[in-house]
């Protein structure tokens, strides 16, 4: 519990700064917010107006201040080209983003369990090369390539898939998961091709241990050997790349969202950086920051109730 | 696999970096020149990889661009490697300290932000170019080479040859430059690799969202970005410079693969 307790600390301790750095960066070092988003041609009038509406008037700790205390109500400012408030923005855009990665997080594993299992079980055969083979250029493909060469095959030729849009969820299931399917395997790609790897290797490693020589000497064959207990001690490994990668799976969903025109967060914060709408930009950041963070907090903790020697 | 591999890795990285370096001195064609009359021609015999849509050469784009991609993600490690191996050591010669506190929570921070999204701050309030992709994946870089350093150095301190140094008289910088440092370098030298490879795909995926190089400048990414609505007509237009970043990336990866194997003998019958 001590060590949940401290971890969350420094969870919270990191949040603060990235705060603070994020802050800095966005309003403090290029001068007035106000007129970069307004650009050269503003009035000075319109200027003072948007200066009075950001509070820009106040201390730089106060309006800091003001921001983080609003975020932990779920008030994050209002956009200056949308004028609506950045919390709807952001809730109707993370029901694209979060269901696209968990889509693409599902895919990898359905794809690098079977692949993983299958080279570590054939070591140095057939199939282990090809698995080893194809996850090297998994690995180099580009996402956003492999995404375009999938709309050139699925979309444009074969018909089956839409190139890119949303037609929001109220439009259905069917369709809203069609459209999310191609970007899902684009991202799922190079994730399932590190995963593999990564299991493929735990399991040669806990197929050498000694409990296993055991269990083989009792009589097990290798086949139920890997299965009863080479699979269970290697997925602790493998667990801990599924959450490291996920900041991988964030950045790789950002430009996905870009290839495939989905109005998800990595859209929203393109749109924002094009109409220096500094609001947004800095309550997305914030946000993928707090994503990122949760997450690895998340998997040290499972990491530590998995195996008890790292709580110290 | 085993044996093919470092030799593949070698030919492919090596084929780029000549391309790069041919371009210094001679493209086929200028890049600069376009030649609307000309666009998306397929390959033929003058332009081996074809036109893109303003008539330009493929290939001189990418011999350009391969000196573009290799420079961003060079010094981008270089930046990791500058700034993180010194905080690394820094951090391993006294553990638990305030000093190595301060070095871990700051990787924590760095951690935070993925190199995109680093990208998207400096972007939003600097605008996009070349620079700001370097230093994004170069501060993205930071504190992996910080993380790799102090954990083998903290392990490297416990060792009879650093107490005999110690014992000698010499003092922690001394023992880390002269002693740590020398048995780190080939831990470093393969994550360098593939920093160097994890380097090439984000400035590719930076410049594909433009947020990297800009315009004449030719850069993989954005030659993808700018076929992307072409590629039904032609789809050499986008699958050259994909392949391109396919071949960096593989070659890096597969060169960093054998060099792990043949510096860290322990791993070698293991993979």
């Amino acid at each position: 519990m001590s060590y949940a307790l401290r971890r969350l600390t420094s969870l919270l301790v990191t949040l603060v700064v990235a705060s603070v750095v994020v802050f800095v960066v966005v309003e403090v070092v290029p001068g007035d917010p106000a007129s970069y988003m307004l650009g050269l041609n503003a009035s000075p009038d319109t200027v003072q107006a948007l200066r009075t509406e950001l509070g820009l008037d106040q201390t730089g700790v106060a309006r800091w201040f003001d921001w983080v205390s609003g975020m932990l109500v779920g008030d994050f400012g209002v956009s200056y080209t949308y004028r609506t408030d950045v919390a709807s923005m952001v809730v109707d855009r993370i029901a694209v983003s979060v269901p696209l990665a968990l889509l693409a997080l599902m895919l990898a594993v359905l794809i690098a369990f079977p692949a993983g299992l299958v080279a570590a079980s054939r070591r140095g055969g057939v199939a282990d090369t090809g698995v080893m083979g194809f996850t090297q250029i998994g690995i180099a493909i580009p996402n956003f390539w492999f995404a375009m060469l999938l709309v050139l095959v699925f979309s444009v030729h074969l018909r089956w898939f839409p190139s890119g849009g949303f037609p929001g969820w109220e439009a259905g299931l069917w369709p809203a998961l069609k459209a999310l399917t191609l970007p899902a395997i684009a991202l799922a790609l190079p994730q399932a091709a590190i995963l593999a790897r990564v299991l493929r290797s735990s399991l040669l490693d806990t197929l050498g241990e000694d409990y296993i020589r055991t269990a083989r000497a009792k009589g097990l064959s290798s086949r139920a050997a890997l299965w009863k207990h080479a699979l269970r001690n290697a997925m602790i490994p493998v667990l801990t790349i599924v959450g490291l990668q996920f900041s991988f799976l964030l950045a790789g969903a950002i430009i996905i969202e870009n290839v495939f025109y989905l109005p998800g967060l990595g859209r929203l914060v393109f749109q924002a950086i094009t109409s220096r709408d500094l609001v947004v930009v800095e309550s997305v950041v914030m946000l993928l920051v707090f994503a990122v963070v949760l997450v690895t907090y998340l998997v040290d903790l499972a990491y530590a109730w998995v195996d008890p020697r790292l709580r110290r | 696999m085993s044996r093919l591999g470092p030799a593949l890795g070698t030919l492919l990285v090596t084929v780029v970096l000549v391309t790069a370096l041919i371009s210094l001195v001679w493209t086929p064609f200028d890049v600069e020149q376009l030649n609307i009359g000309n666009k998306l021609q397929s390959p033929d015999a003058t332009h081996w990889l074809g036109t893109d849509h303003f008539g330009r050469d493929i290939l001189s784009m990418l011999m350009v661009g391969a000196r573009l991609s290799l420079a961003v993600a060079m010094v981008a490690v270089g930046i990791g490697v500058g700034l993180g191996v010194p905080l690394g050591l820094l951090a391993a010669a006294s553990p638990g300290s305030l000093v190595d506190e301060f070095v871990m929570r700051l990787n924590d921070l760095v951690f935070a932000f993925p190199a995109l999204v680093i990208a998207i701050l400096i972007t939003a309030i600097h605008g996009p170019g070349a620079i700001n992709a370097i230093i994004a994946i170069g501060i993205f870089n930071v504190p992996v080479f910080a993380r790799l350093t102090r954990g083998a150095a903290l392990s490297l301190w416990t060792r009879e040859f650093v107490m005999a140094a110690r014992v000698a008289g010499k003092g922690a910088a001394r023992i880390s430059v002269e002693h740590i440092l020398p048995n780190l370098a080939n831990l470093l030298i393969v994550q360098a690799t593939i920093q160097f490879s994890l380097g090439i795909l984000a400035e590719a995926g930076l410049s594909y969202v433009g947020l990297g190089a800009q315009p004449p400048l030719p850069s993989w990414g954005r030659m993808l970005a700018e076929s992307q609505t072409l590629i039904s007509i032609s789809p050499h237009v986008a699958v050259f410079p994909g392949l391109a970043i396919v071949v960096t990336v593989l070659g890096l990866n597969l060169l960093g693969d054998s060099l792990r194997d043949r510096l860290d003998p322990r791993l070698s019958h293991e993979r």
